[in-house]
């Protein structure tokens, strides 16, 4: 093939088409690297690094969901300093984040045997649950800021630009214009960000108060008749054309 | 403070932004701070006004105007004075002096005072650390704030004088002190703009490309890659449209020599980048500045005129067909803007995020096209190899690290300042030269905040990339921060720690996660708290950021605490 190059990940050589990511070339390999801000449908930006591998004679670690694998490279993706940086990684952010409702990063904290303990009374992100319209609940006390719902309440899908982010650094979070509530964006509640939010921060309103016991039919009255035309009339619709 | 409407006067606001709309996104944040200084902070109105205006989703701009420290969504005092607390100034009273100015105004920091005159903040490193402790008080750069008299220094703040500037290899600085810096024909008289002349006369781009690179010039902001080999690049890569951008954002704690570079001699620097413009086929370039640099800005803005009034910037410039223009543009305070996509990034309008490498910028830079970036002192030593040639430049120096380099030394040394030398000198000489450590040293932090420390025993390394590599060590953008026997290490260590924590740009997990568990980790140990396990935590922290970050902040933010550990076990012990 042309364009098909070489490499050997794990000690396995493994074929494939040129730019493919490290991420899919192990795939095709049957090695899997864990990722968690990587997702099929949104652009892939590298933020969560717990798919970080080591390549032979290069300085540092790649994140493999983004780093294209190249021609005769040697690939670790399990090795100690890769499974010390995930480790870390999960460790670090489950002392920060409620994880109660990620069961996947549950499972890679069994496999790196992650000990969130040891970063216990440090500062975590804990603000109220914000429950300011009749489609869901955002609840950041448990996100992971994976970026997921911003991207596709802008270009990755909707065009909405309902949400971006606040702060800076460990304070950085998911937020409105001027702290908005959601009825006063620009949501159009698609709902595609609750769709994409893996750690249970964003949640449909039904689910939520279901959770909550509360029963259907007083569900159906909650999320039905409070919406109404609440949509904010200010500010640019670029679904709108600006 | 009552929450009443923000007024703002749409006349005003008109002129800010008429005409802006075309420009797109580019056009956000100079206006968000022009807009800011006419009407003080940047309420909810004036922001919805300005979205609509340029067309920018409300949404967006809320994630810009967190994002950048000098961007203020709530009212704030007249005038802001940002007193430094990074580890130079902190070292010798900053703290103190903040505390002070709040207790003399009777305010807490952050919070305007009653008559909204004015707000303290606490800041990290202003680049005015041979003045420490040091502040900004308004666009009034202070030097050597007395924490026991803030009445002075607030009340009618003194101008900090252009600060020391000596050595013993006085190229790229020549002019500096010697010349009225905005002095056009002054400059010219010492030779200056002849190598512009020479070039766009006499040369191909190719020919001033080619000159670089036999130089062996490298960057000097920070990665040391070879200048030559960065405009061949961007030369060679595809497309009509390329930039050159000139990196002022000099935040990195302890460096101050592009300020020095800036401040007394503007016109090399601009000169550099029309040289660089020209070598790569770029017809546009920015210079971006960090926003705690007023006085550059205004002596680069004035600069700038003098130099488009006599011809040298614009369309034909001196009738060769060279058609070059420069544009200014100022930071927001965020140091992460100085790492190169992030500022592009700034100059998109956006919040300073880094971008995944590869592409490279000199293939995908700025509005994703071909661009050239360098550091100003960078772009001054090109100057002056061109006007000077390569041979008077490899006179100097060493094989591998030729010609002159600017360093910046701070802290406990009689005589603070940038001092120029040729590549090679002892960090002995260089400390002797600036009149000796005051007291009995302790240590050196070389590098900066993302350097590392060297101790007494290794005064004799000879000051080049290669040496300095080998011992373990980096000579980063030139810092030389001295620290005697008087000062308490950890409390150097941690806020070295709260300089990554406040500017991480929260963009990967290890960094913005790290920063902040290194911050609790080493105020631990400087508490005499620390826990069982916390040191192991920290090489853990130290080793993930160093690793897995996705960008050079985290990669160097665990550095300096890590070297000082393994050489001084004794300040983290178990
Ligand atoms: C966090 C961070 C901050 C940086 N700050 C600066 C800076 O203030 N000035 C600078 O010239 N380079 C800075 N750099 C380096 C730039 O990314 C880039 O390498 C440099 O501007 C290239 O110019 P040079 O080749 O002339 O050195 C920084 C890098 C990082 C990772
Ligand atoms: S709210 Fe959910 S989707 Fe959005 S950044 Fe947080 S974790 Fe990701
Ligand atoms: S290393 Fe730090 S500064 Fe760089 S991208 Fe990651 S969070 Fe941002
Ligand atoms: S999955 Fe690759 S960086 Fe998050």
């Amino acid at each position: 093939m042309e364009d098909s190059i070489s490499l050997t990940i794990d000690g396995t050589e493994v074929n494939v088409e040129r730019g493919t990511t490290i991420l899919k070339a192990a795939e095709a390999a049957g090695i899997e690297i864990p990722v968690l801000c990587y997702f099929a449908h949104t652009t892939a930006n590298g933020l969560c690094r717990l798919c970080v591998v080591e390549t032979e004679g290069v300085r540092g670690m790649q994140a493999a969901c983004v780093a294209e694998a190249s021609e005769g490279s040697v690939v670790h993706t399990d090795s100690p300093g890769v499974q010390s940086a995930r480790k870390t990684i999960l460790e670090m952010l489950a002392s920060t984040v409620d994880l109660s409702e990620a069961p996947e990063l549950h499972k890679l904290m069994q496999r790196y045997d992650a000990q969130p303990k040891r970063f216990e009374g440090g500062k975590r992100r804990q603000p109220e649950m914000i429950d300011d319209n009749p489609m869901y609940i955002r609840d950041y006390a448990k996100c992971v800021m994976c970026w997921r719902c911003v991207q596709v309440c802008a270009a990755d899908a909707q065009y909405t630009y309902a949400i971006d982010f606040s702060g800076r650094g460990f304070n950085s979070s998911i937020g409105t214009f001027f702290d908005k509530p959601i009825p006063q964006t620009t949501c159009v509640f698609c709902g595609q960000c609750v769709g994409v939010c893996p750690t249970g921060a964003l949640k449909g309103k039904r689910e939520f108060l279901f959770e909550q016991g509360v029963a259907p039919e007083d569900i159906f009255q909650v999320t039905r008749r409070n919406g109404k035309n609440q949509r904010s009339l200010k500010g640019p619709h670029l679904d709108r054309g600006g | 403070m009552t929450t009443k409407t923000h007024v703002f006067d749409r006349e005003t606001l008109n002129a800010i932004v008429d005409g802006q709309s075309e420009s797109g996104r580019t056009a956000l944040i100079p206006a968000l701070l022009e807009a800011q200084r006419a009407f003080g902070y940047l309420s909810e109105e004036l922001v919805e006004q300005i979205g609509q205006d340029l067309r920018v989703p409300l949404a967006e701009i809320h994630g810009v105007i967190e994002f950048y420290s000098m961007l203020y969504r709530r009212p704030v005092g007249e005038t802001i004075i940002r007193v430094c607390t990074s580890p130079m100034c902190a070292m010798v009273g900053g703290e103190e002096a903040c505390t002070a100015a709040c207790d003399h105004l009777g305010v807490e920091r952050d919070v305007p005072s009653q008559d909204g005159r004015f707000m303290v903040e606490a800041v990290e490193c202003l680049g005015l650390c041979d003045h420490a402790p040091a502040a900004l008080v308004g666009d009034t750069p202070v030097a050597g704030i007395d924490p026991r008299e803030p009445a002075s220094w607030i009340a009618s703040p003194e101008e900090a004088p252009p600060g020391v500037v000596d050595g013993d290899l006085r190229w790229l600085t020549a002019r500096c002190g010697v010349i009225d810096p905005t002095d056009l024909a002054a400059y010219e008289r010492l030779g200056g703009f002849q190598a512009l002349k020479d070039a766009i006369k006499d040369l191909q781009p190719e020919d001033v490309v080619e000159t670089i690179k036999k130089s062996g010039l490298v960057g000097r902001g920070g990665a040391a890659f070879p200048t030559g080999l960065k405009w061949e690049y961007t030369a060679a890569a595809p497309g009509e449209t390329r930039y050159i951008v000139c990196n002022a954002d000099e935040s990195e704690p302890g460096t101050f020599k592009d300020r020095a570079l800036m401040e007394g001699d503007p016109f090399s620097v601009i000169e550099g980048i029309l040289l660089a413009g020209y070598a790569i086929g770029a017809k546009s370039g920015y210079l971006y500045i960090r926003g705690e640099y007023p006085r550059a800005r205004r002596i680069l803005s004035e600069a700038i005129g003098r130099v488009r009034d006599a011809g040298y910037l614009g369309e034909n410039i001196l009738g060769t067909g060279f058609t070059f223009d420069l544009e200014i543009r100022s930071g927001v305070g965020a140091y992460i803007c100085g790492e190169e996509t992030a500022l592009f990034e700034s100059i998109e309008g956006k919040r300073g995020f880094p971008r995944l490498k590869p592409p490279f910028p000199t293939t995908h830079g700025l509005f994703g096209k071909p661009t050239a970036i360098n550091n100003v002192e960078t772009l001054c030593t090109a100057t002056w190899i061109l006007a000077n040639g390569v041979k008077a430049y490899r006179a100097k120096g060493t094989e591998k690290s030729p010609g002159s380099k600017l360093f910046c030394l701070s802290g406990d040394v009689e005589r603070p300042g940038v001092y120029e030398v040729a590549f090679g000198v002892q960090l002995q000489e260089l400390i002797d030269m600036a009149g000796g450590v005051t007291g009995d040293l302790q240590a050196v932090l070389l590098g900066g905040a993302a350097g590392a420390f060297a101790t007494p025993a290794e005064l004799h390394l000879p000051m080049t990339f290669e040496d300095l590599q080998a011992a373990g060590l980096s000579l980063g953008s030139g810092v030389v921060t001295v620290i005697n026997q008087e000062r308490d290490l950890m409390q150097f260590l941690v806020s070295l720690a709260h300089f990554f924590a406040h500017e991480s740009c929260g963009k990967c997990f290890p960094c913005q996660l790290g920063t902040q568990r290194q911050l609790e980790i080493v105020g631990r140990f400087a508490e005499g708290e620390a826990k069982k396990g916390d040191r192991e935590a920290l090489d853990d922290v130290g080793f993930a950021m160093t690793n897995a970050s996705l960008c050079g902040l985290g990669m160097t933010a665990g550095t300096a605490i890590l070297s000082a550990v393994k050489k001084w076990p004794e300040l983290m012990a178990d």
